[in-house]
């Protein structure tokens, strides 16, 4: 595997009772580049990012991360090799405060998570890094908010922060404009690239826009299996993919 | 844009120092309180009471902030108990390390008992817990050092660092305050520590603890250590204090016991615990005269608390306070 490829899937495939929900997928993403998994409802996108970060496992295949065999590790350890993902349902701790929701992910990279005996207090040294990054993505005025409380877009501005507090060389992002307003879209995905600039994310995206717009690559997935791959032009001018997929829209 | 109006949360408000220093006065009125109660009331109820109490506080440590349902925490409890009357009594250690023997005893079993339950969730992860307790209280009947149905009796309480009669009223009084107080703190520490922190993220989204590199399974057994050795450290106290050990305190009934007393103060408190221990203790004290009805009674505020006052009585104080 060329030096290049941060991330290999091999016939990576994952059933459900017999039902191919992934079958078969070879992927290659390379380091540094934003590449983004597209195609129609139940195409197999966010079983894709589960089987990647192991929170199921494939029914065949084989997963190398940075040259490392990953497809029997444990998903938190996953996540301390540096591939951490979102969840298309937004994934915040809701009653944590903004600055909190932070601060565990930077705790768990510094590492005194196990401290049963010391004040909670000692996280106040996580305040500043923890300030940086909230924003970093626009969040400075709701920093003592309850996670529950953000409207929608800020919750998934959150999530990024929190995940990019544990400065991860790889980037999983599954649906980050999902159910957003326009303002919100240009503001995650001004995000998105300014995150790239030194590491590599691979995403889902339903909207074409952020696509095109954002993207190195393009890999089309319908029924658990590649359809087309290639930059936006490639992809979009693919008979079959303007058939399976532009086709009915952007769904 | 469907960005709502800006609402500020409640924690940006400026709190008022009785706010603010809510936790401290309740636990200054609360030490102050028991130090003195024994001049009003009998100080074996209010020993027993404090033991009880402790318990309680280690199981709401897991249900509450952890989120995980022991059914059988009276096996800690009781066989903690056990090992602490017999190391009193056959093996003539001091008070401090028969408790200590008793405690070491619960966090073990506690080690077992969550390995194997942990990797369950929910009603799988209480049965569990319920089936290793039912068989180590068979166990408990038949073996021969706990005495079965007789129990460990007259355990003597010595002497305390072998220098301090705990025959003494004002002694022993101070031993179980001391023990119950610090057990007190000890939990609200770690429920306000760097891994409190980590126990609240997992309870409020496990799949994202994980995902952001948290093996969340190696919290919640530290967790479930930790509330079985304080559970312990309860038995074991108890054991000293009322010089005796039973099968009722490692029974299933005791299980029960201690998730009604968290309930009825209010689950996810920190006094709550403490609040029902005593509530509940008080009744069957006052109610013993009407015997078995008790437990019809206990019944009938069980079946209120979970329809009505799901919050318990600290809870919907609390709830009150604050609105
Ligand atoms: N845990 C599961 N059990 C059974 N079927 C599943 C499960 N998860 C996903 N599927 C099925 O796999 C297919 C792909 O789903 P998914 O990966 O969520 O699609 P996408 O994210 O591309 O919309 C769908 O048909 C879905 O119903
Ligand atoms: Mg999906």
């Amino acid at each position: 595997m060329s030096a290049d490829i941060i991330l290999e899937t091999e016939d990576l495939t994952k059933e459900f009772a017999g039902f191919a929900a992934v079958g078969g997928v070879d992927l290659r993403v390379r380091r540094g580049s934003i590449h983004a998994l597209i195609g129609p409802n139940g195409a197999g996108k966010t079983t894709c990012f589960n089987l990647l970060t192991k929170f199921l496992s494939p029914t065949r295949g084989r997963i190398v991360f940075k040259g490392q065999d990953i497809t029997a590790m444990q998903p938190a350890d996953v996540a301390r090799l540096g591939l951490v993902r979102s969840f298309q349902i937004s994934a915040v701790f809701p009653h944590m405060t903004v600055l909190e929701n932070v601060r565990i992910a930077l705790q768990r990279l510094r590492g005194n998570s196990m401290d049963f005996w010391r004040s909670r207090a000692v996280l106040d040294q996580y305040n500043d890094r923890a300030m940086a990054l909230i924003a970093d993505v626009g969040l400075t005025e709701f920093t003592n908010w309850a996670a529950v409380e953000l409207p929608y877009g800020r919750k998934r501005a959150l999530e990024i922060a929190t995940t990019l507090a544990l400065d991860p060389e790889m980037l999983l992002l599954d649906e980050p404009t999902a159910g957003m307003g326009h303002e919100d879209i240009d503001r995650i995905s001004q995000l998105i690239r300014r995150v790239a600039a030194n590491r590599t994310v691979l995403m889902v995206e339903h909207n074409l826009s952020v696509v095109s717009d954002l993207s190195d690559t393009i890999t089309v997935l319908t029924r658990g299996r590649v359809l087309a791959e290639g930059d936006y032009e490639t992809v979009s001018n693919n008979p079959d993919v303007r058939e399976a997929y532009m086709g009915v829209g952007h769904a | 844009m469907e960005e709502r109006i800006a609402q500020p949360a409640a924690v940006a408000a400026p709190p008022t120092f009785l706010r603010a220093n809510a936790e401290a006065i309740a636990f200054v009125v609360m030490a102050v309180g028991l130090a003195v109660a024994p001049f009003f009331t009998y100080p074996l109820f209010l020993m027993q009471a404090m033991c009880f109490a402790l318990f309680a506080c280690a199981f709401n440590l897991l249900i509450g902030y952890v989120g995980l349902l022991s059914f059988g925490h009276a096996l800690y409890f009781g066989w903690a108990s056990y090992l602490a009357a017999h190391a009193a009594k056959v093996w003539g250690l001091t008070p401090e390390l028969a408790i200590l023997t008793g405690t070491a005893t619960a966090a073990i079993l506690g080690l077992v008992a969550g390995s194997l339950a942990i990797r369950r969730q929910g009603i799988y992860f209480a049965m569990i817990t319920l089936a290793l307790a039912q068989m180590m209280f068979f166990f408990a009947l038949q073996a021969e050092f706990t005495g079965g149905e007789d129990g460990i009796q007259a355990v003597p309480r010595g002497y305390l660092f072998g220098l301090i009669d705990l025959r003494n009223d004002v002694a022993i009084y101070a031993l179980v305050l001391f023990v119950f107080l610090g057990g007190f703190l000890l939990i609200y520490r770690i429920i306000h520590s760097p891994f409190g922190e980590v126990l609240k993220a997992i309870r409020e989204n496990e799949p994202r603890a994980i995902s952001l590199g948290y093996k969340t399974d190696r919290y919640k057994l530290i967790a479930f250590i930790l509330s079985a050795a304080l559970a312990g450290l309860a038995g074991s106290t108890k054991a000293i204090v009322m010089q005796l050990a039973s099968l009722t305190d490692v029974n299933w009934p005791m299980s029960g016991e201690v998730v009604l007393m968290t309930l009825v103060g209010g689950l996810g408190t920190i006094f709550g615990p403490v609040v029902g221990a005593f509530v509940i203790l008080a009744m069957q004290f006052k109610l013993s005269v009407v015997g078995e009805w008790v437990l019809v009674i206990q019944g009938v505020i069980f079946v209120t608390c979970v329809l009505l006052f799901r919050r318990g009585i600290v809870g919907e104080i609390t709830a009150r306070f604050k609105s």
